[in-house]
């Protein structure tokens, strides 16, 4: 079976942004071009900030992803799964465009009984094993993220591990934001591995600003850069179906 | 881990709630809140014919795809392998609309909350019944994944652990579906997420670790370096060998998990167990031979005993000089 690329931003961030573009429309922007925003809200313990989650909660709406709050301890497990839930709820998306289709009506997979439902997630299951999976991970580095940091690395190696155990290819890259003469400064350039980003992590300089939007555009672009490539073999989210199947 | 915020309307029902499914038309009455995690809230609830669970999530793929996994282990059934399964459907309320699915009610402790009231004794047996059940699981096709205490129930009496909770449960071959990081085989650094036999060994070992650590631990270096001795300086210390053999990856299936747990338990029964079973072979195989053997059996006794005893005059001999 052959299957395209889903694509995949991981924000990994503690809260508000107050610089540049707002982030909820730069998250709408991705989900326009078939690249899916998912949130992570690190929390202090019991510290929530109503402003900060419903930013969160926001951006991950508008960009088509699952947003998730959790304290620094959990985050290895957090970061997982909804990497993974992000996959499903992708793929769920593409089958039930097909629904549609098929069926008329809304086109989700709640329109049919029960008992039809089983073998369609069967079908998105097999798709997220196999499916070729590039995930774009954007840090807040800003000051309050500091001490977090060691804890984020230690998630995002271990979220190589859990997804290098997927038959499908992975590809990682990692942004850092703020970065040093830019909004975005690149960590880690695409690569089936994540286990390289123990040194880049070190070397970080954290920043004052928290520019979430500006560093989602950037973000984009720097899959649109790798699209236009693929474009020219006319490989957009659209068709993905068709040619997965 | 906090729970969205769609989950979280779902998590209040109060005592009473009528859940009426949308497409088979069964009502439920929320009796109480059993429990809830990541995927979703379970509920004890009454049916036509008496309790039930009732397992609701924000996310109908993570219900669709738990009723999947139970809708193939009662296929091969008669043991139970998990909850059985007894209704699938939608709720309509306020606008919105949750999927559900409703399955047997196991009712019973948890296997910690078990093992500190009945004591540590009870490990060993239940641990048995965990790898039979799981034997049952591999054949099947898949791995469990998600095994920890809470989602172990002993049930009875007679106490006999029930796995509930298919959140996790994965084809084998595949990346493991959900884990929790303790139990998990690739937090540990001790190997990959993939899913087989061993990495549901591996977990086994963990829970059988966590009822001497009811608290946990953290990774410090992980590894066997980290583990084992903590296993050899608690009340698991009997079971050192097979825990690190379940840790390293050694057993293939939990039926060889399991024998290795009856050595620990039954040394002595089982070297005459083997010892008659042997002794039973040679008597169909020989017919009338077999009291020979028996008398030659009695010949190599008087032997080691004589070997034995010079041995012992010689250590005697030599102190004495
Ligand atoms: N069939 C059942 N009978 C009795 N109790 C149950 C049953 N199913 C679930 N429970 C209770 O509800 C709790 C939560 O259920 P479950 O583990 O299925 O939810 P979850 O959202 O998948 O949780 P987790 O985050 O741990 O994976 C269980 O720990 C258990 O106490
Ligand atoms: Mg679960």
């Amino acid at each position: 079976m052959k299957t395209g690329t889903l694509k995949q931003v991981l924000l990994i961030t503690d809260g508000c942004s107050n610089q540049g573009e707002d982030p909820i429309a730069m998250a709408a922007l991705a989900k326009e071009q078939g690249i899916t925003i998912n949130v992570i809200g690190v929390m202090e313990e019991d510290v929530i900030d109503d402003q900060g989650l419903k930013e969160i909660d926001g951006i991950a709406m508008a960009g088509g992803g699952v947003s998730q709050i959790v304290y620094a301890q959990q985050l290895s497990q957090t970061v997982q799964m909804v990497t993974r839930k992000a996959m499903t709820q992708t793929l769920q998306g593409v089958v039930n465009r097909e629904l549609k289709q098929i069926l008329g009506g809304t086109g989700t997979m709640e329109d049919l009984p029960p008992e039809k439902r089983g073998e369609i997630m069967e079908v998105v299951e097999e798709l997220g094993e196999t499916v070729q999976l590039e995930v774009l991970v954007l840090v807040d580095t800003s000051a309050s993220m500091k001490h977090k940091l060691p804890t984020v690395k230690e998630a995002l190696l271990d979220l190589s591990l859990s997804l290098n155990a997927r038959s499908g290819d992975n590809r990682f890259s990692v942004f850092a934001f703020p970065g040093k003469r830019e909004e975005v400064e690149k960590l880690l350039d695409w690569t089936p591995r994540l286990e390289s980003l123990s040194s880049v992590f070190s070397k970080l300089a954290v920043g004052g600003i928290t520019p979430t939007g500006p560093a989602i555009r950037e973000a984009i672009s720097y899959f649109e850069k790798k699209r236009s490539l693929r474009s020219l073999l006319s490989r957009d989210d659209e068709s993905f179906f068709e040619e997965s199947v | 881990m906090m729970m969205n915020h769609s989950l979280k309307s779902l998590c209040n029902l109060a005592q009473g709630t009528a859940i009426r499914g949308k497409w088979h038309g069964q009502h439920y009455t929320v009796i109480k809140q059993l429990g809830y995690g990541a995927n979703g809230v379970v509920y004890l609830v009454r049916t036509a014919d008496g309790q039930a669970a009732l397992k609701m999530s924000d996310n109908a793929s993570s219900v669709t795809s738990e009723v999947n996994v139970l809708k193939s282990f009662t296929k091969v059934q008669g043991s139970a392998l998990g909850p059985s399964l007894l209704d699938v459907d939608d709720w309509e309320q306020g606008g919105g609309q949750t999927s559900f699915y409703v399955m047997e009610f196991i009712k019973g402790p948890d296997l910690l909350s078990f093992i500190q009231q009945k004591g540590h004794d009870w490990l060993g047996v239940l641990i048995l019944q965990l790898l039979s059940d799981l034997e049952g699981i591999h054949r099947n096709g898949w791995v469990f994944g998600d095994l920890k205490p809470e989602n172990l129930i002993v049930t009875g009496p007679p106490p006999r652990v029930r796995c509930i909770d298919v959140g996790g449960t994965t084809l084998k071959g595949r990346a493991i579906k959900e884990f929790t990081e303790f139990f998990d085989r690739g937090y540990w650094g001790m190997g990959s997420r993939k899913a087989d036999e061993t990495y549901d060994l591996f977990a086994v070992a963990m829970v059988m670790i966590n009822t001497a650590y009811p608290k946990r631990f953290a990774k410090k270096g992980g590894g066997t370096d980290q583990l084992m001795p903590l296993v050899r300086q608690s009340e698991l210390a009997k079971y050192a060998v097979v825990i690190e053999g379940a840790l390293t990856g050694r057993y293939q299936s939990a039926s060889e998990m399991r024998s290795s747990i009856l050595q620990v338990l039954q040394p002595a029964r089982k070297k005459r167990a083997a010892a008659d079973s042997k002794r039973a072979a040679t008597r169909t195989a020989r017919g009338a031979a077999s009291q020979q053997k028996k008398s030659g059996g009695f010949g190599e006794t008087l032997l080691i005993i004589a070997v034995i005893s010079m041995l012992y005059f010689f250590y005697i001999y030599v102190q004495i000089l």
